[in-house]
């Protein structure tokens, strides 16, 4: 296939992308995070729900569904030139799962917004990732006014598998937002090389 | 009166429709009714990134393209671009731009470098460099 080439020809040169997902319940800060993080204003797309639905088994508002949009927030992190980091904020709402399968095919990781108010809302994103195994990170934005609560508490509450990192942030902060994308990679990194020596055992 | 009714088109017009009544035009116009990339297949992911093909010559002249082609090969020359980047550029559907995208990838006007599959995510000397930059910022 044309598009292949590239890659394989100059791995030197070949531009590098990961991606990085950022999931939670609606207003729990992904886009501020995206934003806070991202070098680029948040952009946001919108995806047509009459491709992307088409698995969906839904029998209300079919009418609807050509002109409805999902949008997404995403943004950039550049490390260097050839290799930039791409931030996705999901989309919220449960009717857009479907969206999820595409955006975690070749991720790197996610991160998982919490809001100890209202923790099961990170229910499903938990699930998830930890179904498909994809490495994440919970990531619980203090709010202000919130009561604080320990990243031991907050694992406990959530059944984590063991060695699931949880983070405190504030996802306004850039330094804040940067530190979990770091732990994520961190953690991505150790679950690869964990993988490959299971594979090899 | 009538000077009344001669300043207010402008109103009228804006009256018989607003945002909520969606783009004008149905996206899948602008791809002739195209759902799908064309024959080739090809599935662009989001973070594909889309360079100008340097060999091809006389970019937007082609008749065959049309105001949106031309407005991605636009985007495209400023920099290399990932597929979300080009959607949200032109503001258009990722859907929409998928099929664009395989038009232009067709006509070898661009292309495309295919993100790292999952099952061999970058070694540790990428991930390092990674983290190293996040730091850095």
């Amino acid at each position: 296939m044309v598009s292949e080439r590239s890659e394989a020809v100059d791995g030197e040169t070949a531009a590098m992308a990961l991606k990085i997902l950022v999931a939670g319940g609606f207003g729990v800060g992904k886009t501020t995070l995206v934003g806070a993080v991202s070098e680029i204003r948040p952009l946001r797309t919108e995806e047509l729900l009459s491709e992307a639905g088409q698995s969906v088994d839904d029998t209300e508002g079919v009418d609807r569904k050509t002109t409805t949009t999902v949008a997404m927030d995403f943004g950039r992190i550049t490390i260097r030139s050839g290799l930039s980091l791409y931030l996705f904020g999901t989309p919220g709402q449960d009717r857009f799962w479907f969206l999820w399968d595409e955006l975690s095919q070749g991720a790197l990781g996610a991160v998982v917004l919490a809001d100890t108010r209202r923790l099961e809302d990170c229910f499903p994103a938990v699930d998830y990732f930890e179904h498909r195994r994809i490495p994440f990170v919970v990531a619980v934005n203090c709010f202000a006014h919130a009561r604080t609560y320990g990243a031991q508490d907050v694992s406990r509450a959530l059944d984590l598998d063991r060695g699931t990192p949880v983070v405190l942030c504030d996802a306004r902060d850039r330094d804040s937002g940067k530190e979990v994308l770091i732990r994520l990679v961190e953690y991505a990194g150790r679950m690869h090389t964990a993988r490959l020596l299971d594979s090899v055992g | 009166m009538t000077d009344e009714s001669k300043g207010s088109p402008r109103q009228v017009d804006s009256q018989w429709y607003d945002n909520e009544a969606g783009p004008l035009v149905r996206p899948y116009a602008m791809t002739g009714g195209r759902t799908e990339p064309g024959p080739s297949g090809v599935r662009f992911d989001l973070i594909a990134l889309v360079t100008l093909d340097a060999d091809a010559i006389g970019l937007g002249d082609d008749t065959a393209l049309g105001p949106e082609h031309r407005a991605l090969i636009g985007l495209c020359r400023a920099e290399t671009q990932s597929v979300a980047e080009l959607a949200a550029g032109a503001d258009l559907p990722v859907g929409v731009v998928r099929v664009l995208l395989g038009d232009l990838l067709e006509m070898g006007f661009i292309k495309v470098n295919r993100p790292v599959p999952p099952a061999q995510l970058p070694d540790e000397k990428i991930l390092r460099e990674v983290i190293d930059g996040l730091r850095a910022l």
